[in-house]
């Protein structure tokens, strides 16, 4: 159990391992709590495929989904993950003001979605069609509910991220909370892949 | 000894990812939202079209979301087959596991449960 390649051979000095570093050793931790929390959005896709169609002769998906809103937050969501790793790039070159910059782009764009979603929900609430409607409803805003859920904290994130920086500078602790944040955001954008995906696009095949 | 060998600072230099910086560079990460942009557009066009029949379309898009979550692995998260990220690709793997066998294990129950459920109407017979 000496071994465990951390970094390639070839990269290490000849004489010793290099042992592994802080960032490394907080990214690949919070790298397994993402998996377990794609683990957590799996048991809630696996109740949303079962209850798909007991709708309890309320609206379905068809009824309910609109492409274009569904559209706008995926590409929201989309570039504020590009957005993300540009402002990764920013702190690595030790650029604090391009980073704030950036950062606020990823939190209008995050908010952006946070917002469509928000007004999603409203609106099929105000049609009777809410979690207490039908089975397939409280799947859908367990689901859909989770991961905005997920975006909030993350929004949240990137406010003391910011204040951090403007008021801290970067450091080397700020570097790893920022590395970790950036997992969390691409994470994010993988699970509402699948939420696009199985939720609205093939939700609204007839 | 010296160290020549090191390009990157140390605090740079992590497990799992590209040790030529943690982050990658910004071409990659231009390339990748280029390619995860045109896949998610052709996920929408081909789900708002009819051009597809029915089980073609749901197969497309099944392969679609697979290939932009493939895209964000690489070039967003910078997962890749090197052998530096042994640890990460064997924990990814085990979650992939786990979740197939919660989402093809529920589907797979309910879809039996219900099958062999007696049907309403009979239930209500029996219950008279």
């Amino acid at each position: 159990m000496t071994d465990v390649s951390i970094t390639p051979a070839s990269e290490r000095a000849p004489e010793r391992y290099h042992p592994a570093t802080k960032l490394g050793v907080t990214g690949f931790g919070f790298y397994v709590y993402l998996l377990s929390d794609a683990i957590l959005f799996s048991a809630l896709f696996a109740t949303f495929a079962v209850l798909k169609t007991a709708t309890a002769g309320g609206p379905t998906a068809r009824d309910l989904f609109e492409l274009k809103t569904v559209g706008l937050e995926t590409a929201c969501l989309l570039t504020s993950s590009f957005v993300c790793g540009l402002a990764m790039q920013a702190a690595e070159a030790r650029r604090p003001r391009e980073l704030a910059a950036l950062l606020c782009v990823v939190f209008a764009l995050g908010a952006g979605f946070l917002g469509l979603e928000i007004r999603e929900f409203a609106g099929m609430m105000a049609a009777g069609a809410g979690p207490d409607r039908s089975a397939f409803l409280s799947a859908f805003f367990a689901l859909v509910g989770a991961h905005g859920l997920h975006i909030t904290v993350g929004l949240i994130w990137i406010g003391v991220l910011l204040i951090h920086v403007t008021t801290m500078g970067l450091s080397e602790s700020y570097f790893r909370r920022l590395f970790c944040f950036s997992l969390f955001w691409h994470v994010l954008d993988v699970v509402w892949i699948a939420i696009f995906t199985f939720v609205y696009l093939l939700g609204i095949q007839p | 000894m010296t160290e020549t060998v090191i390009s990157t600072p140390t605090h740079l230099r992590t497990p799992g990812t590209d040790t030529r910086g943690s982050t990658g560079r910004w071409p990659t990460y231009a390339v990748g939202f280029a390619i995860a942009a045109g896949l998610t557009a052709a996920s929408f066009v081909l789900a708002a079209n009819h051009w597809l029949t029915p089980a073609s379309l749901v197969a497309a898009l099944v392969v679609l979301a697979i290939a932009q979550m493939i895209v964000h692995l690489i070039f967003f998260l910078h997962i890749t087959t090197a052998p530096a990220q042994k640890t990460n690709i064997l924990a990814l793997l085990l979650t992939l596991l786990i979740i197939s066998l919660v989402v093809i294990g529920s589907l797979w129950i309910m879809a039996q449960l219900n099958a062999h459920m007696v049907p309403m109407d009979q239930l209500m017979q029996m219950q008279r």
